[in-house]
């Protein structure tokens, strides 16, 4: 069975991110960037696949600048196989990722895509949902429990009220939970093993996919900020202000 | 034109997301269809007709739609997109998992987690956690968004009397067995609506401590959210996660107790009214954004809060 793992670069969860003064985006220059994290749960589920004899093959793909080699150089330092880096250069939305994911996997025909739930910087939460439609395979979204038999696939995932569970088949299509596993760190060894593996770039152009824009960025501008709170001294204080002042109790 | 709302349900009652969805449609158009899937929905149908604001509501009884997998519903809904300049649905697990589907079908790119709604086709939407925020625009055929309830208000759920139409289903193949949903029953009120949420963090230090959390939540008839730490850690259910990756709150009253205030966890309930803060570390960032900080063990000052309320009681009663 071949896995294929769906990899973005984002800004690391630690930076607190500043928004440009021409509020045309949020600054990414010079700031440092990691893999999205629930991405990484998809990477170690992939790995433990392998592990486990389950699958055969697990590839990572990004899709952005050339920039995205660096997350797809950790994907295979925590044991991914090889990578696919398909250069684009401008930022794409989910539905032209999803499309682009389409045509790498109809060439390289995996039994099973791992995914996030969710990119931490759009915060969009639909690209495994449109990919899954668009191939018609079984979608399983925010997925914090797996098992893998045979063709069978039994998936937990966390919704709102609680946990769903399914039993679904392969080959499917699934967005990863924090919660569904604990991503390894790669050691130095296998970082350095890592920058031997194959690492193949295609141009998206060649790919032959709907890449425009459908929305526009007007601005991107500040939260409104909360104005100051006070400390109070006891608990006698915090009651008597949330009674008579906030007038919330 | 109309525009069309996707209902979330229990099948006994449409939720409270779909009446803040409702209003949020308001802002675009005074014509709302709702479309109600799912099995046996006969009664759900007759309440919602009266739904203030509705002037018809689509129904696709089907027992394939008794579980609403996306795969089975999104066609149904897209067969029916013609009809409407936008389609909007709650930015819950529930619409989350649906609406991307009637994306990819119609081929329209989504706008996620609207919180506020400028005109037909200008969206304002939070990105990176809520740290920035994103004013949008889109010019396609129809508008497809998730409406993040907390920042509209319900709906009136009464007083009107919509036309109900049927809608054919759609066949579709599906390899989705459903097994079962695991959902933890509590007479709090719902944490996604309630006016008051107390929430616990890895300050707790098990689950056994939680249940200081849920008698103070009682005395104030709040319900009970916690961090994404306090989940991991098995104290509480994932039902309860509150922040970027778990549900947003923006209730009138806000208790942190036992939270640093990652901005992960920020990003789910700075909306709030008023925060109050309770941790043992000064220097803990939750009290950056609290209204009312106390620096205080979680262990002495929960008891005391109690008491006090009691003695509130006792004096008002
Ligand atoms: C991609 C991503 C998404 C995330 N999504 C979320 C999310 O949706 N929601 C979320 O909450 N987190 C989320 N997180 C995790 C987040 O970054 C923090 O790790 C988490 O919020 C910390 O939880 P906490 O405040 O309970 O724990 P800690 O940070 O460990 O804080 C515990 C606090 O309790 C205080 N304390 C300890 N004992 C006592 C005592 N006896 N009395 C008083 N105070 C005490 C301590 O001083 C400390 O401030 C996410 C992280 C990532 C990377
Ligand atoms: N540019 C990209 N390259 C690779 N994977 C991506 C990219 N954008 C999104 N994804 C995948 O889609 C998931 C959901 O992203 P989103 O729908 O943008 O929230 C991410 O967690 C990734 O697994």
């Amino acid at each position: 069975m071949k896995v294929l793992v769906a990899v973005k670069r984002v800004v690391d969860y630690k930076v607190q991110i500043r928004v440009k003064s021409d509020n045309s985006g949020v600054e990414t220059q010079n700031v440092k960037m990691s893999v999205n994290p629930p991405d990484e749960n998809a990477i170690e589920e992939a790995v433990k696949l392998k592990e486990q004899g389950i699958a055969t093959e697990t590839i990572a793909i990004s899709i952005g600048d050339d920039k995205c080699q660096d997350v797809l150089r950790t994907s295979m330092a925590m044991g991914i196989d090889r990578s696919i880096l398909v250069k684009s250069p401008n930022t794409l939305e989910p539905l032209a990722v999803a499309k682009t994911l389409k045509k790498i996997i109809e060439k390289e025909k995996p039994d099973l895509v791992l995914m996030g739930k969710q990119a931490i910087d759009d915060d969009s939460n639909q690209t495994g949902q449109i990919l899954s439609a668009l191939i018609n395979w079984p979608q399983g979204c925010f997925v914090s429990d797996l098992k893998i038999e045979g063709q069978k696939v039994l998936i937990s995932r966390e919704i709102d009220e609680g946990i769903e569970n399914l039993e679904t088949a392969l080959p499917a299509v699934l967005t990863c939970d924090l919660r569904l596993n604990t991503p390894r760190f790669a050691s130095l060894p296998n970082i350095m093993k890592a920058k031997k593996k194959p690492l193949e770039s295609i141009e998206i152009d060649s790919l032959d996919v709907d890449t425009e824009a459908k929305i526009k960025v007007l601005k991107v501008v500040e939260p409104p900020k909360r104005k100051a709170g006070i400390m109070v001294k006891d608990v006698k204080e915090l009651v008597q202000k949330l009674k008579n002042e906030a007038k919330v109790i | 034109m109309a525009i069309l709302v996707i209902a979330e349900h229990d099948n006994q009652n449409i939720k409270t997301s779909t009446l803040n969805t409702i209003s949020a449609a308001q802002k675009i158009s005074d014509e709302i269809h709702l479309i109600i899937l799912g099995k046996g929905i006969e009664a759900l149908v007759n309440k919602a007709k009266s739904i203030h604001v509705l002037s018809k509501v689509l129904k696709c009884d089907n027992e394939k739609l008794e579980n609403l997998l996306p795969e089975i519903s999104a066609p149904v809904i897209a067969s029916v997109s013609s009809n409407y300049s936008h389609i909007l649905a709650p930015a819950s697990t529930f619409g989350k998992n649906l609406l991307p589907r009637i994306s990819a079908i119609l081929d329209i790119t989504q706008v996620s987690d609207v919180i506020e709604i400028e005109n037909e086709n200008t969206f304002i939407r939070p990105i990176y956690a809520g740290n920035a925020i994103s004013h949008v625009q889109t010019n396609q055929k129809i508008n497809l968004l998730t409406i993040r309830p907390t920042s509209f208000e319900k709906c009136e759920d009464s007083g009107g009397d919509a036309s109900i139409e049927d809608v054919t289903y759609v066949e579709t193949e599906s390899q989705t067995i459903f097994i079962n949903r695991e959902v933890s029953k509590s007479d709090r009120p719902e944490l996604g609506n309630a006016r008051v949420v107390v929430s616990g963090g890895r300050g707790l230090e098990n689950s056994d401590n939680f249940k200081l959390l849920y008698d103070l939540a009682d005395k104030l008839n709040a319900a009970v959210g916690a961090s994404r730490a306090a989940v991991d850690s098995g104290y509480i259910g994932n039902e309860c996660q509150v922040g970027q990756t778990g549900k947003m709150v923006a209730p009138d009253l806000y208790i942190a107790v036992g939270i640093s205030g990652a901005i992960q966890h920020l990003a789910g309930m700075k909306e709030s009214k008023v925060i109050v803060a309770i941790n043992k570390d000064l220097e803990a960032p939750i009290f950056n954004i609290a209204d009312y900080g106390l620096s205080s063990d979680l262990f002495q000052a929960i008891p005391e809060i109690i008491k006090e309320l009691d003695l509130l009681n006792q004096i008002e009663s």
